[in-house]
């Protein structure tokens, strides 16, 4: 142990045991940064009315709660529909355009990179109140359509981002050999440039499920009616108090984001195995 | 004219025709961006201009002038933008930095604590916050019984509250890029400088931070730029204490259904982004903020 508090951290020859504070100060950053959401989990298994950990006694009530409650039930088919449709909504025509972009030379192609990047540049209420003016004038207010245009515009710089660096790394020249040999453009993209950048694709799927899935600000204005999200229900529930069963709702949305993140991981390992 | 110029002539013309279709392929991406985003906040720059009694007027920017509630809120909306700034600057800095010199295995397994909060539901974070330092939560009843104070004290539904919940959810925004940055220097300019006498801290503070400087500052910008504009964590963890430019719009429109109001208040903050962004924009890259450089 001494040993290696005396011996070269770095290249300037700094020891580990100078270093001692910095290693002291990133374990508890990284400790904080992971505990207080994790820690939500054993306190939704609390038989208690107050939230505490340890419990003391543990149940499943809280989870009871929620399944058997028909409105957070609505709110939960809702956020999936509502992130399964975004996620095939916008990728396909993200990627179209993060291909149509990369691919065509023409001298807008920036200014159109810029404009669809800015729903990530303007303040999220401003673009929840806009939506909201739009879907007033076009009649699609607390309607499903509505809700998946939104968070389509909103995953769309995603999508493009992920598979545009995707495209930059990828050898467009492979698809002028497929077309000198008589293959047309759709297909040479569909045969020989959509297998290689899928990696790209699919993370920009997943991204665009979470975008919807996690999205609050936007939802609270749009969504309502018969068909509010789980994050406006669960907004709306913060605002008044701390129910137990906003725990076991959390639980499941850490684990469903979780599973999003393995599934992204595993592909992305993929790709630097190429 | 030639057979070979016409010829030339009509590749020209299919080559322009191939980019126009291309480019076309962007046009449902740009279309839905255009109809939600861009002509809806056109119309809310319109509806800035208009006051109450229907015509032309400058009132819904004279009242932010004039009435000292707007003044707080924006010095409000400030005040925590900056101080979550300076505190993920202080507590990211260094833990990209502890990452950076570990070997690419153990570095990666370390990103995970600060990848799965990034991931995780803004609104869940926010709620184990809320959760944690209530007056009967965790943080309160350990600090009683480790003795570090002895009643509950209040640390949320205020600003303190917000600033813990905010670099919380803000740290991964800069850290990602800082360390991205860090990963990318070249660490024999570290050996050449101690080979050439300088000390531990003199080469850190001359060689490695100023390399490390473009991912920081990217970083500390999509903060500061998220923060001016940042709606759920303050309304719930400031208890009504904190009110932000954003949230000040939300209510305008909720409780007051004044889009006048609402609408140049967000004429402002959208104003101040772009401003920060482009004065940014001369020192940085739009890709590399956006990540899209690689």
């Amino acid at each position: 142990m001494l040993n290696w508090l005396r011996s070269p951290a770095s290249e300037t020859q700094v020891t580990h045991g100078q270093r001692l504070w910095l290693y002291i100060f990133a374990g508890i950053t990284m400790l904080l940064l992971v505990t207080p959401t994790l820690i939500v989990i054993p306190m939704s298994f609390s038989d208690s009315q107050y939230l505490e950990f340890p419990p003391e006694k543990w149940s499943t009530r809280w989870y009871g709660h929620y399944f058997g409650s028909e409105e957070w039930m609505r709110a939960t088919r809702t956020s999936f529909t509502a992130a399964i449709l975004t996620m095939l909504v916008a990728t396909p025509i993200g990627v179209l355009a993060a291909y149509g972009l990369h691919a065509s030379k023409l001298p807008y192609i920036r200014a159109a990179f810029v404009l669809l990047i800015t729903p990530m540049m303007v303040p999220v209420v401003l673009v929840a109140i806009g939506a909201f003016y739009a879907y007033v004038k076009l009649q699609i207010l607390y309607t499903m359509t509505g809700l998946v245009l939104a968070h389509t515009m909103l995953a769309i710089p995603l999508v493009l981002i992920v598979t545009g660096s995707a495209l930059k790394s990828y050898d467009m020249n492979q698809e002028l050999a497929a077309r000198s040999l008589g293959a047309p453009r759709w297909k040479a993209f569909l045969t020989i440039t959509l297998p290689q950048i899928r990696f790209a694709v699919v993370t920009s799927a997943l991204l665009s499920f979470l975008t919807s899935f996690d999205e609050v600000v936007v939802a609270m204005f749009i969504s309502g009616g018969d068909n509010p999200t789980l994050t406006r229900n669960m907004f709306n529930a913060l605002r008044d108090q701390i129910d137990p069963t906003i725990a076991s709702i959390s639980t499941i949305m850490i684990v469903v984001t979780t599973l999003m993140m393995a599934l992204a991981q595993i592909f992305g390992r993929g790709k630097s195995d190429d | 004219m030639s057979a070979t110029d016409m010829n030339a002539a009509g590749l020209r013309r299919d080559e322009r025709l191939e980019r126009l279709k291309l480019f076309g392929l962007s046009s449902p991406a740009v279309l839905i961006v255009l109809i939600i985003l861009v002509i809806p906040v056109g119309w809310l720059f319109y509806v800035s201009f208009i006051g109450a009694d229907g015509t032309f007027s400058m009132e819904n920017y004279e009242r932010m002038i004039k009435r000292k509630s707007y003044a707080r809120i924006f010095s409000t909306t400030f005040q925590v933008s900056l101080l979550t700034t300076g505190l993920c600057i202080l507590i990211g800095y260094p833990l990209a930095y502890f990452m950076s010199q570990l070997p690419t295995r153990v570095a990666n397994l370390c990103l995970i604590t600060v990848l799965l909060p990034f991931w995780t539901s803004l609104l869940v974070r926010t709620y184990a916050w809320l959760v944690l330092l209530q007056k009967n939560g965790l943080v309160n009843n350990w600090a009683i019984s480790l003795g570090l104070w002895d009643e509950p004290i209040k640390i949320v539904h205020n600003l303190n509250g917000t600033l813990i919940g905010m670099v919380h959810i803000m740290l991964p925004f800069l850290v990602l890029p800082t360390y991205g940055a860090m990963k990318a220097i070249d660490r024999d300019y570290l050996k050449a400088a101690a080979n050439m006498g300088a000390s531990p801290a003199r080469a850190f503070w001359t060689v490695f931070f100023p390399l490390s400087t473009p991912g920081l500052f990217a970083g500390a910008l999509m903060v500061f730029v998220l923060c001016l504009g940042f709606f759920v964590t303050p309304a719930v963890l400031g208890g009504g204490k904190v009110i932000m430019v954003s949230m000040k719009i939300v209510s305008n429109i909720e409780l007051f259904v004044n889009w006048g109001a609402a609408s140049a208040l967000g004429v402002v903050l959208l104003v101040l982004t772009v401003a920060v962004l482009w004065v940014a924009s001369r020192f940085l890259k739009l890709e590399q903020m956006t990540g899209g450089g690689h």
